[in-house]
Order: structure tokens, then C-alpha cells, then sequence
């Protein structure tokens, strides 16, 4: 044990002390903020490109004024749409000739742009439902009906879930789920990001214990220390050691990226936040009383979820699903030689768990209650990422403990299995092993 | 008392005998002497003694108990295949190493430092691995082998790769080590390295023990009674039919082979009659290589030849 402290140690330290390591703490997280905050903008972004358009209203929608937009602008012509045709103007773009509307009944119309150039298709939907929005008013209007009775045709409908039983002394102690429609939101916002971490780690920390027993294999150095060591002791060492870089590594990930983005929201981003508040408002569904009502109750509901459970058992799933598979990253890294690319198909195997589980817990957040959840955060290779996006829907106890004790099983068996591969595999020099000789290894005796 | 006692020790890896029923002892304070070409089967018996792997059958004691794990504290060991971490510095190198032996950071950190005097390391502590030059890298790695002083140096191929320079500073200090009491096993397929420093040898081809025993006598063992006689001038005798002339290119002496000692004698003294001043008379004893390759291609001499179809 103390060895394996020993090894863990200089695992731990030769990477603290390079460089590379506080650059990819502090400035990944910065990168990924700044990544965030720019995908951000270029999904918003407009388009700097402005278009002016004649509109001949027949059908008088527009009553001869209409809002300008960011990048469109509007102009009225009576002109006949033949004469505007016959000769072309640098004043407009494009002349969009809306037609009479015949009666209320009529349900489609179609309206004609005239251009040389075309229009992209976010200016066309945008175009599309001012229309569409005008006729709607125009209809009203025709109807005799008002924007009050309009309103009142909307109900809104939140479902509220309780559980059944009133009894207080419930089984597992714990509070049953008096869970609203916004802690399923939360919930499912909570798991994503919890799974998604999971995997994350898994893979890049999987991949450096990888590296690190490839490393040593190179530099043949291995001989040196196993005669000093077990094998199975220096594989646990460095598993130890990378374990604890990557759990330093996503803690202060997890503390900068939402700290990063949300500075770069303040400077960036503000501006759309309270545009899509205005627009809630000018639909008229949602007045700013309701908007910090709703605020209200999801800082209630974040003060309502269980962080203490959550934090422990997100430990516990991150050592369970690190163990698995940066054990058999360890093994695949003893079973191939110095070349980088030779590693790839014997890799495959791990990654595809992996990117199933990452899958099936994205379907996961939206129904986490489905046999295919339930079970899969049972499956032990499976379960690291899988389990972590169901906690914050409070599964029940059973499944927890269950998806525990394979866990624990499938973490003896498999770093049985890769102690045996790794150990004859950091003596193997040459060429790759096949996954034939990788089951022969298994039954060599010491 | 026999450092290491080596007792019908066999290993195999699926299908391939890497040793098979090999048998011999290591005598206390001697070099001693693991020969054999490429793939005999050297260095897997290494990998046993130092309980990197396990042999199949066959027993080994070490110190006059049971091989254990335990014992890789008192071995060190230079395998064929050198290797540091390329990017740790000189004294974290070393530190680690010894501490991984057992020996507490303080006891390291004292050791290191004679070793730096001894053998000029001023200096070095801070640089990386990768920054020193390969003579340094094996100076290195040596200190790192002997750090904690153990009973048993098991060197695989210590002079490969090294300069005169180095080799000679190398050989000085296993030879320091031995007179210090110190066992040492030393294995290499260089035949010629082995008759300077070794006392004792095993010998091994194909996983088998081909002999065992101290140089010389196994020299008097497979010596073939071959004399130099070396004459004043340039006036050679002539030698009779019967006697087998294996090497005459030098203008005043004669390379031959007898039946015995007896037989060089009589010879010796007719030609002494005859008026021929001697000036040497020595036996030629054959050197381990010629043994070696004696006792390794014999045997395939008798077997049938094979016609390719």
C-alpha cells in the first residue's frame, strides 16, 4: 500500500508541476467560456446584411405603418405592382405585393416577393410571421373579436406531482417527490450536466492512465520498477494518481465554466436576455411579476434538491465508473506498443460503452423513470453515467443500492481482468496484441 | 553460503520453453557469469530471480531462504533495455526509485549524495533525464540500481551502449562492488567480456543449461591440448604427418595439436635434440566463445541433413 501511495504521488506531482496541467485547469475552462459565450453569438447572430422592402399591401394589413426591424426595412407603395416591375429602383431590395384577402374563411394566401436577390431564410420567417401575424389581427377584426377574449381562450396548465400516500413515515425516510413541472426542468438540466461530466472524465482521464502506462512502456523504465513493485501495484498507483488530477481538474471546472459564462453573458449576452423578455411580454403570455415569480420558485426548488445525496453519490458512481474504465484503459495501454495509432482499435471496445451510455442517458433526462433507464443505470458499465442524470429525479432506494452492488462487483472484476492483462502486457515489446492473445494473457500464470 | 541457489527452474509462455529445468548456484561475493546468444532464455530467468514473473516449476532460494517478493529489496537490477523517465530531474529520479526499494526519503537523499561525489555528478540534480547525454543517462541508472545497496547486482548487458571511457569507469565499479561484498550476476551474450570479469559462468542456449562451473576450469575442462611453440629464428622444423598444424602463418612459431601434454613434451625435447632454440612453450586454452560454439553447433552436425523439397 505504501508503494502504491508512493507511485500515486509521482503520478500525482510530475503532473502538477507541468505547466501543461494549470494551463489546461485554468485556461480550458476560459476557453470553453469564451467557446460557450461565441457559439452563443453566432447562433444569434442576425446577419449583418440589411434589406429594404416595398410592401404593396392589397389586403391593407399593415394600415400603411409597420415596425422596422433590425435588418429589414419597410417602405409602402399604392403603386400598380406592373409599373414598380417595369422599372428598377436603388430605394428598395425587393416588393412584396401581399393580395386581397377574399373573406375570413380563406386559410392559406400567398404572398409574392419580387427580387434578384434572394432573401435568407431567417429574413423569410421572419417576414412569413409578421404576416401571418397581421392577418390573425386582421381576422380578429373581422370577427369582432377582442385581444381580451383572445386571452381568455389561453389557460395555462401546470401539472403538479404528489405522491399518492399521506403517510409521512414512508419507508425510505426521505420526502417524496412534492416535485413541480419547473424541478423536472431543473432536474433534467442538473443530470445532463452531471452525465455529462461523468463522461468527460472517464474519457480524458481513462485516456492519460492510458498514456502514462504506454509512456512507461517506452521508455522501458517498466522493468525497472517492477522489480521493485507489483505490476498490479503500479497500475493501481497510477490509476490513483490520475483519478486524483482529474477529480482537481473538474472541480474547478465545474466552479469556472458557469462563473465564465455567466461573466460573459453579463458583457455579451445581455442584451438578448432582455429582448426575449420583451418579446414574452409583447405576446402578452407572461407579465414581469410572473417572470420573478417563476425565478422564486426555481431557487426554491434548487434549495429543495438533496445536494448532500447528490454529492456523495456523484463521488461514489465517479470513482465506481473511473476504476472500470481506466483500468481497462490501463490494459489496453500495456497490451500496445509505443505507437499511438495501434491503440486505436483496441480501444474501441471501452468507447463504445461509453458513447452508448452517453446515449442512453440523454434519452434518460426526458423519461427517467422508462425500463430502459432503470436498467441501464443498474448495468454496471453503464451506470457511472447513466445514474448521475436519474439522482436528481430522486430514483428510488433500491435501485441505488442495486446499481451500487454491481458496481462494486463489476470494479473487482475488472481491475481483476486488466491487473492480469496489464501485467503481462508491459513485458511484451513488438507488436500489438490481438484480443486473442489479450484472453490467452488472462490465463498466464504469474 | 550460496547467494542464489537455483534448483530445476522452468518456464514457459504457452507453447514456447523460455527455460527449461535449469539448475545451478551463485556462489557469495563472486561475478558470476549468465552466457548465451540472443533468446536463450537469459533474461526470462532474470525476470525470475528478480519475481517480475514467476518460474512454472523448480526452486529458488536466495540468502539460503525461499525466493520471495520481498526480496526485491535486496536485489538491484540493470535490465537490458535501459529506461528513466525522460522528463523527471536527476534527484526525483533517484529518489523515487530508492524509496520504491524501501529506503526512507531521508536515507535516499544521503545516498544520493555520496554517489554525486563519487562519481562527479555535481550538479546534475535538477536536470531532466532527457537533457543529459547517454553516457550520463547509464550513470544514472547504475546509481539508481545500487541505491540501496543490495546483496544481489543482477546486470543484464551492463556495457552495452557505452564508451571506452564509461566502460572502464562501469567495470572499476563492479569490481568495487564484489570486493565490497557484494554478489553479481552478470548476463550477456558478449563471450569475451565474461572471461575478464567473470569467476564463474552458466552457460545457455535454447532454454537449456549448456555447462556450469568456474572459467578456468572449464577451460581445462574443453581444452584440446593445443600448443604454441615459439622458436629463436625463423627457421621452422618440419613437423610430421601425424601431428595436426592449426595455425603456422607466423615466420617463428607453430600452433599445434597433441593427444595430450606428454605428447608436446616428447616433441618439445626431440626438437631441442635437433639443434632448435626455444624461446616459448605455452598451451592455447580455448576461449569461452570457441567452448560455446563448440558445444552449441556439435550436436547439429549429426543430425541428419534436411532436403528442401
Amino acid at each position: 500500500m505504501k508503494k502504491i501511495l508512493l507511485i500515486a504521488r509521482r503520478e500525482f506531482l510530475i503532473r502538477v508541476k507541468n505547466r501543461k496541467f494549470w494551463l489546461a485547469t485554468l485556461l480550458g475552462p476560459l476557453i470553453l467560456g469564451i467557446f460557450i459565450v461565441v457559439v452563443g453569438l453566432i447562433m444569434g447572430y442576425n446577419g449583418d446584411d440589411e434589406k429594404s422592402i416595398l410592401i404593396v399591401d392589397q389586403a391593407n394589413l399593415f394600415n400603411g405603418s409597420i415596425k422596422d426591424q433590425s435588418n429589414l426595412y419597410f417602405s409602402f407603395s399604392k403603386e400598380d405592382i406592373r409599373t414598380l416591375r417595369s422599372h428598377s429602383s436603388e430605394a428598395y431590395d425587393g416588393i412584396l405585393w401581399i393580395p386581397k384577402i377574399q373573406n375570413v374563411a380563406v386559410d392559406e394566401i400567398t404572398v409574392t416577393y419580387y427580387s434578384d436577390k434572394n432573401l435568407d431564410i431567417e429574413k423569410l420567417t421572419n417576414l412569413k410571421s409578421i404576416i401571418q401575424r397581421e392577418i390573425k389581427n386582421f381576422k380578429l377584426k373581422e370577427m369582432n373579436i377582442s385581444q381580451v377574449q383572445l386571452d381568455q381562450l389561453d389557460t395555462r396548465v401546470t401539472i403538479e406531482t404528489t405522491a399518492i400516500s399521506t403517510d409521512s413515515s414512508n419507508p425510505s425516510g426521505e420526502e417524496v417527490g412534492r416535485s413541480s413541472e419547473f424541478s423536472s426542468y431543473l432536474g433534467a438540466g442538473l443530470g445532463m450536466a452531471m452525465g455529462f461530466i461523468m463522461y468527460l472524465i472517464v474519457f480524458i482521464n481513462g485516456s492519460m492512465v492510458m498514456r502514462s502506462v504506454m509512456e512507461e512502456k517506452t521508455n522501458r523504465i517498466v522493468e525497472v520498477i517492477i522489480s521493485s513493485v507489483k505490476p498490479f501495484e503500479l497500475m493501481m498507483g497510477k490509476i490513483l494518481g490520475v483519478g486524483l488530477i482529474g477529480l482537481i481538474q473538474f472541480l474547478s471546472w465545474i466552479l469556472l465554466i458557469p462563473s465564465l459564462v455567466l461573466i460573459g453573458n453579463m458583457f455579451f449576452g445581455f442584451e438578448t436576455d432582455m429582448e426575449t423578455i420583451e418579446n414574452l411580454n409583447r405576446t402578452g403570455s407572461i407579465s414581469p411579476d410572473e417572470v420573478e415569480y417563476m425565478v422564486y420558485q426555481v431557487m426554491q426548488e434548487v434549495q429543495e434538491i438533496q445536494w448532500f445525496k447528490l454529492v456523495v453519490l456523484f463521488i461514489c458512481y465517479f470513482i465506481g465508473g473511473y476504476l472500470i474504465y481506466s483500468s481497462l484503459f490501463a490494459a489496453v495501454g500495456s497490451a500496445v506498443g509505443d505507437d499511438m495509432q495501434d491503440s486505436q482499435s483496441l480501444i474501441l471496445p471501452i468507447t463504445i460503452p461509453v458513447l452508448m451510455a452517453f446515449y442512453i442517458m440523454m434519452t434518460t433526462i426526458r423519461v427517467p423513470d422508462s425500463s430502459l433507464a432503470i436498467w441501464s443505470s443498474i448495468f454496471p458499465l453503464f451506470s457511472p453515467i447513466v445514474m448521475p442524470a436519474r439522482l436528481a429525479f430522486n430514483p428510488p432506494w433500491w435501485q441505488i443500492v442495486m446499481s451500487l452492488f454491481f458496481l462494486v462487483v463489476a470494479v473487482v472484476f475488472m481491475v481483476w481482468i486488466s491487473g492480469k492483462i496489464y501485467r503481462v502486457g508491459i513485458l511484451m515489446y513488438g507488436k500489438k496484441a490481438s484480443f486473442r492473445e489479450l484472453g490467452k494473457w488472462l490465463f498466464y500464470k504469474e | 553460503m550460496d547467494t542464489l541457489s537455483i534448483k530445476n527452474v522452468s518456464k514457459s509462455y504457452g507453447n514456447y520453453t523460455a527455460v527449461d529445468k535449469i539448475s545451478f548456484n551463485v556462489r557469495e561475493g563472486i561475478i558470476f557469469g549468465v552466457l548465451g546468444p540472443n533468446g536463450a532464455g537469459k533474461t526470462s530467468l532474470i525476470r525470475i530471480i528478480n519475481s517480475i514473473t514467476a518460474a512454472d516449476e523448480g526452486e529458488i532460494s536466495f540468502m539460503g531462504h525461499e525466493l520471495n517478493r520481498e526480496h526485491q529489496s535486496e536485489i538491484g537490477y540493470l535490465p537490458e533495455e535501459r529506461g528513466l523517465y525522460k522528463k523527471m530531474n536527476v534527484q526525483d529520479q533517484l529518489e523515487y526509485l530508492g524509496q520504491l526499494k524501501g529506503l526512507s526519503l531521508k536515507e535516499v537523499r544521503l545516498r544520493i549524495q555520496e554517489w554525486y561525489d563519487r562519481f562527479n555528478m555535481e550538479g546534475w540534480e535538477k536536470k531532466k533525464i532527457q537533457d543529459l547525454s547517454k553516457g550520463m543517462q547509464q550513470k544514472v541508472q547504475f546509481v539508481a540500481t545500487i541505491l540501496h545497496q543490495p546483496k544481489l547486482l543482477i546486470l543484464d548487458e551492463p556495457f552495452s551502449g557505452l564508451d571506452p571511457v564509461n566502460t572502464n569507469m562501469m567495470k572499476q565499479e563492479i569490481l568495487r562492488l564484489k570486493e565490497d561484498g557484494t554478489t553479481i550476476l552478470f548476463s550477456t551474450h558478449r563471450m569475451e567480456q565474461v572471461e575478464e570479469v567473470c569467476e564463474e559462468i552458466v552457460l545457455m542456449n535454447q532454454g537449456r543449461l549448456v555447462l556450469t562451473g568456474g572459467i578456468e576450469e572449464i577451460k581445462q575442462q574443453h581444452k584440446d591440448n593445443i600448443f604454441q611453440f615459439t622458436f629463436s629464428s625463423n627457421q621452422l622444423p618440419v613437423v610430421s604427418n601425424d601431428i595436426e598444424i592449426m595455425q603456422n602463418d607466423n615466420d617463428s612459431a607453430l600452433v599445434l595439436q597433441f593427444e595430450d601434454l606428454a605428447a608436446a613434451n616428447i616433441q618439445m625435447k626431440k626438437w631441442l635434440d635437433e639443434g632448435y632454440y626455444l624461446k616459448e612453450f605455452h598451451e592455447i586454452l580455448p576461449s569461452i566463445n570457441d567452448i560455446f560454439i563448440k558445444l552449441v553447433t556439435a550436436p547439429s552436425e549429426v543430425k541428419p541433413m534436411v532436403h528442401n523439397a
